[in-house]
């Protein structure tokens, strides 16, 4: 089984990029598939499209401001 | 191909005649922001993408007619260099395009808009959308290396992966439809006022110029950053006033996470390695697409909170 490793990438304070297209079954048995050429895989939970990463995770104000 | 629109003042009326047989009306003195500056952009940069019924396609590459655009865009360009503050930061631009700010016209749709403030922002948009990602081809060949490859990426995705029926520009001609508006290619053109225009004769100006290839690349990584969280408004709004064809608004939360991503670190952060003194070029991109959104969302939300059209003629399904 040889063949290309599976590209990930992990964006800090983001989403998890992989190369789709991709199957992801979650823990209820949900299966979302998505043959988009990069999936954004939200690894903050906030993301109202889970597991799909929708930008929650951004911060909501400027650096320094609180 | 869409139909040719009414002028709006002495230049366009001269375009208009120009695409006819007349010479081509001099660029005089005109508000860089005005309607009449930016039909005749509009109409000038239209000859390279589809066109307009009965107008000799040769008028591409008439010299008159460029010569008069280039001297529009110059006007435009100083305007719009002029208008931001300019540096070579690109961190700071990124990040100051991150921030969602309130105020906007998917938060007043979101909120409280009515049908026919929708039926209305889908007009605008539609200046955009029957030709969305068409100015972003442009600079493809201007590209090398992994910026070019990860761009062509965002652009497949943005023509539907190779099916018409995702096509963004095919999806956007969905929702006209399912709002009963009419979806043939710039069949609402006379409706659009310049701050509209403007912001789309930017993109055409950005893309047709190998010079303003890293105005182009900063404008691109500026919309698809500020998409998603604008789509996920729009989304609830659509949901809230019970119009179900959403895909369009759906499909570019999901998307443009993504494109974000791709144009930030693979785009973005590729061209800055290979060509560093396009810095300013792309933070003049972030700067002018903020100048020109942030008038587009005055000038909309502006006519709605005095209950009027934000259009130039016929009110949207009042
Ligand atoms: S990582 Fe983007 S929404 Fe969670
Ligand atoms: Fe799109
Ligand atoms: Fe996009």
């Amino acid at each position: 089984m040889a063949g290309d490793p599976t590209r990930i990438t992990m964006v800090t304070g983001g989403p998890i990029l992989v190369e789709g297209p991709v199957e992801i079954t979650l823990d209820d048995g949900r299966v979302v598939r998505s043959d988009r050429f990069v999936v954004a895989l939200c690894a903050c939970k906030r993301s109202r499209t889970y597991p799909i990463c929708d930008t929650s995770h951004r911060p909501k104000h400027r650096r320094g401001e609180s | 191909m869409g139909q040719l629109p009414r002028p709006r003042g002495p230049i366009s009326e001269g375009i208009l005649a120009a695409l006819s047989g007349g010479a081509p009306p001099p660029a005089g003195d005109p508000d860089p922001f005005g309607e009449d500056l930016h039909l005749s952009l509009y109409v000038c940069y239209e000859l390279h993408y589809q066109g307009f019924d009965g107008v000799d396609p040769e008028y591409e590459w008439d010299p008159g007619l460029l010569a008069l655009r280039r001297d529009l865009e110059r006007v435009f360009l100083t305007a719009l260099r002029d208008g931001v503050e300019g540096g070579t930061d690109v961190e700071a631009a990124v990040d100051a395009a991150m921030i969602d700010s309130p105020g906007g016209i998917s938060h007043f749709l979101e909120d409280k808009g009515e049908l026919w403030h929708l039926r209305e922002y889908v007009v605008h948009r539609s200046a955009y959308h029957h030709k969305e990602a068409d100015p972003h081809a442009w600079v493809i060949p201007r590209l090398t290396g992994q910026a070019k490859a990860a761009l062509v990426a965002v652009e497949f995705d943005e023509y539907g992966g190779g099916r018409y029926a995702r096509m963004h520009a095919k999806l956007f001609g969905d929702l006209m439809r399912a709002l009963g508006l009419d979806d043939g290619y710039l069949a609402r053109l006379d409706d659009v006022p310049a701050p509209m225009l403007a912001v789309v004769n930017m993109m055409s100006l950005f893309g047709l110029h190998r010079s303003l290839r890293g105005a182009l690349v900063g404008h691109f990584a500026s919309a698809e950053i500020t998409t998603s969280p604008g789509a996920a408004r729009m989304t609830r709004a659509l949901d809230r006033l019970g119009v179900a064809e959403t895909v369009f608004f759906t499909e570019h939360v999901e998307a443009d996470a993504v494109h974000e991503q791709v144009l930030r670190r693979d785009v973005v952060g590729d061209l800055l390695r290979r060509e560093p003194a396009l810095a300013g070029d792309i933070v003049f991109g972030f700067q002018a697409t903020d100048l020109l959104e942030g008038r587009f969302g005055a000038h909309v939300l502006g006519a709605w909170d005095q209950g009027r059209t934000s259009l130039r003629e016929t009110p949207d399904g009042r």
